[in-house]
């Protein structure tokens, strides 16, 4: 056969197999565009505002995936400390700058501890990371509720009334953060032909990218890809398998909780008993929308991902509203898009593997019908 | 050199499995630089002895091991591998040991990367060093230099043929320092001629820089080529220990597989002659470590019919594939009907079954009662068991009648257990073994695979399963596959005898043979 001809179609072919996600989306996108008759700027200026809000909290998710413990739910729980972490400052009335620091300090013991816990239920429950966290998440919220609802105001001492519950304990469903409202991403800010670009947490992403990077180079990070690829091998060269993984997931939460705090003074408004709850699936899918998958992620998927989902739900409901009529179907398009791509990507993934498995058998009965022709 | 103690000295090495005498006796010495050849069938102990040597975790936790081992004089026992690292001794296993991911440098100094410090690794500890990349390439070109054989540093191991992941392996080994001794466990059965060639030749070079070497493989040219000497085992007794060019490979064959006239059987009839019931056409199946290649077979009606041959050639891929368990191609034709693969069911339907070597994975309901065990093939593929309630419309379990059959098997096959209600999982290896046997007599099949009947159980219960099997064949006419890597249990119960090597058939002789016959067979074509 001639092989240059028959490869090259088959080797697009396989591109578009193994990043079948992300073209899915271009498409959509491409479509979505003219019919939504959103203005470039404006567009521009929406995938920055979203950009800047959701990367570091996906940057996150990295570390565990390069440890081989999957798409993790365990960002979550840092989430969650970053909650109460603003909860506190609000309290406090420690605003702008050093309300978001304080912020960032507080939750910092406070995720790595619940990291620390769930790295070790992680330990015990290898190769079903995802659904173990994720159940985990479920758990936390519970933990969560019972601190913020019960113990804040009567154990845990809140001060002012516009957060506690008129009741006299428990937090207000929604804690008001105008105060530290986008000012951090007020710091520094620049227009670029008429984009505003909030400079100074463009600039903590980079860093926290080229963190990553370094970290990869670590000794550490070595160990944690070896350990992500075959924790047996790892083990038998002498490296601490349980608590290298445990490790990941602690980085992994406390990131997670300095990216929520990132998130939240960019929204402006916490709602105190539901800000988490679907912030680990959106982030997992616009990962996963970037080209990512179980076993493997980059920065490049980070950022892919993010324009791409957050683009896809600027445009869903004006162009549902075009189209149908009706503008809440692209809030419901939002849930089952995330939901679509993150099974589909699990799917993939196995699917591809079994593929691996099959290649082995054709192989060999090539090489037998050509031994027969000899 | 012969001053000083020798580098490794075993004195009196014995070992059992649970009652289970594996290794008993071993004597054996080895100086610096001396390439040692070890060779035997399987399961005559190498491996055990090796792991002995090399200190796993299995060996202690399994009751240790009897005798001494000296390095350089001095008494050792290793706790873990790493304490025998530490003593200088390294092993190449036979599976591989590899980060697939990784480069072929990155594996030769997992997770011994030279490290320059850094202002993190200041604050954060040791572990945020930074990996000092041109180092670990100037170490890793070093081993691979030591080793004498060429591969690429920046290779990913996922992209490497499998001679080369086997060589990336001994520069592992070859860049501690402190190697003194190093144990290749059949590191030739993955390569090509060439690839064997050069490895033998890195052998050598070990051997000269003063690398004692002990290399265990089934290829017993390259031992007569490389090595100083010869050490035969044979059923856990070292029989032999002699210099390589004082013997031939005839010599070496009769050493291995011909063993004290024992317990030799009876009565031996003559293999039948009568129509083949199953026809194997070009058969290959992609079973991992068991590849079988290119396999036309004929079975004839009601005979006994072994397929020995050495661990990883295939043999056990030959039923696997067969039965549907692992991805297979090829033509299968039984009771002049083909038989479709990969589609398990349609083998049970046509009145096949299969006893698996996997006991614990595919043979039993680890959590069920034996009465399950023994009767829930039946009750699935055959209906059997089951009481007709409103017609047909409603099947009903008949638990006496699935009582009686498991207490019959149990009778019959003498499985000791409290009751038929026990749970498979809590019997012995050798009753379980049994339950397995009983379930596919349960079958009632017209033909029968039994895959390694007597691995790892203990002596009585080999001879029980042994004679259960006879007796099926002779009473019922059932005709069996019985795949095993003991030759002797063949040669007892077998008519005719398939030797597979490469992944191929050997040959077939009559069981009553002489044993170097098939012994000269299972080396023939190795890979």
């Amino acid at each position: 056969m001639n092989g240059k001809n028959t490869s090259s179609p088959k080797k697009a072919l396989a591109f578009v197999g193994n990043n079948a996600v992300p073209i899915m989306f271009i498409i959509i996108i491409a479509v979505c565009i003219p019919i939504s008759g959103f203005s470039p700027t404006f567009l521009l200026n929406e995938i920055m505002t979203r950009l800047s809000r959701n990367a570091f909290l996906i940057l996150s998710l990295l570390i565990p995936i390069m440890a081989g413990m999957g798409l993790n739910f365990g960002m979550t729980l840092g989430a969650m400390a970053a909650e109460i972490a603003l909860i506190f400052a609000t309290d406090w009335q420690i605003w702008g700058i050093p309300g978001i620091v304080l912020a960032m300090i507080i939750s910092v013991p406070i995720s790595a501890l619940l990291g620390l816990a769930c790295g070790r239920i992680l330990n015990a429950a290898k190769g079903r990371e995802m659904i173990t966290s994720y159940i985990i998440s479920f758990f936390m919220n519970g933990v969560y509720q019972l601190v913020v609802l019960y113990m804040m105001g009567s154990i845990i001492p809140i001060i002012h009334n516009n957060v506690k519950l008129p009741r006299g304990y428990g937090v207000r469903a929604s804690v008001d953060l105008t105060r530290i409202r986008k000012s951090l991403d007020g710091v520094l800010a620049v227009n670029i032909a008429g984009v505003r670009v909030p400079l100074l947490t463009i600039l903590i992403i980079v860093g926290m990218c080229l963190i990553i990077v370094w970290f990869r180079r670590t000794k550490l990070g070595q160990d944690m890809r070896a350990v992500g690829q075959d924790m047996e091998v790892a083990r038998a060269a002498g490296i601490d398998v349980e608590k290298t993984r445990i490790i990941s997931i602690v980085i992994s939460t406390v990131l997670a909780g300095i990216g929520m705090v990132i998130y939240l003074q960019n929204m402006g408004d916490m709602a105190t008993y539901s800000s988490h709850s679907q912030i680990g699936m959106f982030c997992i899918a616009a990962l996963l929308v970037g080209g990512a998958s179980v076993d493997r992620a980059s920065i490049g998927n980070v950022f892919l991902g993010v324009i791409l989902f957050h683009t896809m739900f600027i445009l869903a409901p004006r162009a549902g509203a075009v189209i149908t009529g009706n503008e809440v179907i692209g809030e419901y398009f939002r849930v089952f898009v995330s939901y679509g791509v993150i099974t589909l990507a699990l799917i993939m993934y196995e699917t591809k593997k079994r593929r691996a498995k099959a290649h082995m058998g054709a192989q060999l009965e090539l090489e037998q019908r050509e031994e027969e022709k000899r | 050199m012969n001053s000083q103690a020798p580098l490794l000295e075993l004195k009196g090495v014995r070992k059992n499995f649970f009652g289970n005498q594996v290794l008993t006796d071993i004597n054996l010495t080895l100086n610096e630089g001396e390439v040692l050849g070890l060779v035997g069938e399987n399961g005559a102990g190498k491996s055990t002895l090796m792991k002995i040597l090399f200190g796993m975790t299995e060996i202690r936790d399994t009751g240790g091991y009897g005798g001494d081992v000296l390095i350089n004089g001095e008494k050792v026992n290793f706790n873990s591998p790493f304490d025998a690292l530490a003593a200088g001794i390294g092993m190449v296993h036979q599976e591989f040991s590899l980060i697939p991911g990784f480069t072929a440098t990155e594996n030769i100094l997992l997770n011994r990367e030279p490290q320059k410090k850094s202002v993190m690794s200041e604050v954060f500890g040791e572990r945020l060093n930074m990996l000092d990349q041109k180092e670990l390439v100037r170490r890793s070109d070093d081993a691979i230099e030591k080793m004498g054989v060429h591969i690429e540093g920046s290779m990913v191991i996922s992209d490497m043929p499998v001679g080369h992941k086997q060589f990336t392996e001994i520069a592992r080994e070859l860049s501690k320092e402190q190697l003194r001794l190093l144990i290749l466990d059949e590191p030739t059965a993955v390569l090509t001629e060439q690839e064997a060639e050069a490895l033998l030749e890195s052998i050598r070079g070990m051997s000269s820089r003063g690398i004692a070497v002990i290399f265990i493989t089934h290829r017993l040219q390259e031992i007569l080529n490389v090595c100083d000497k010869v050490a035969v085992m044979r059923d856990g007794v070292l029989v032999k220990d002699v210099a390589a060019a004082q013997t031939t490979i005839t010599e070496l064959t009769r050493w291995m597989v011909g063993r004290s006239v024992s317990g030799e059987t009876g009565t031996r009839r003559e293999p039948p002659e009568t129509q083949p019931i199953m026809h194997i056409e070009k058969l290959w199946v992609d079973m991992p470590g068991e590849t079988v290649r290119n396999v036309t077979l004929d079975v004839r009606k009601g005979e006994i019919l072994g397929i020995g041959g050495l661990a990883g050639q295939g043999k056990l891929g030959i039923p696997n594939g067969v039965m549907g368990l692992y991805p297979a191609g090829g033509k299968v034709t039984f009771d002049g009907q083909e038989i479709p693969l990969n589609m398990p069911r349609k083998c049970l339907d046509a009145n096949l079954a299969f006893v698996s070597e996997d006991r614990r994975g595919v043979g039993l309901l680890l959590d069920e009662s034996l009465e399950w065990n023994i009767a829930f093939p039946a009750m699935q593929i055959h209906g059997k068991f089951l009481k007709d309630l409103l017609g047909g419309c409603i099947k009903w379990r008949d638990e006496k009648a699935i009582r009686d059959i498991t207490s019959k098997y149990i009778d019959e096959l003498q499985i000791r257990c409290t009751s038929s209600r026990q749970k498979a999982k809590e019997l012995s290896g050798g009753n379980q073994q049994k339950v397995c046997l009983a379930k596919a007599f349960a079958l009632e099949p017209k033909f029968l695979f039994v895959s390694e009947p007597t691995r790892g159980i203990d002596v009585g219960a080999k001879a029980l399963v042994l004679e259960a099997l006879k007796k099926f064949n002779s009473e019922s006419g059932i005709t069996i596959v019985m795949i095993s890597s003991e030759l002797e249990e063949l040669r007892q119960i077998c008519d005719r005898i398939a030797i597979v090597s490469g992944g191929r058939i050997a040959g077939i002789l009559p069981a009553s043979r002489p044993s170097e016959e098939f012994g000269a067979l299972m080396v023939s074509s190795v890979i």
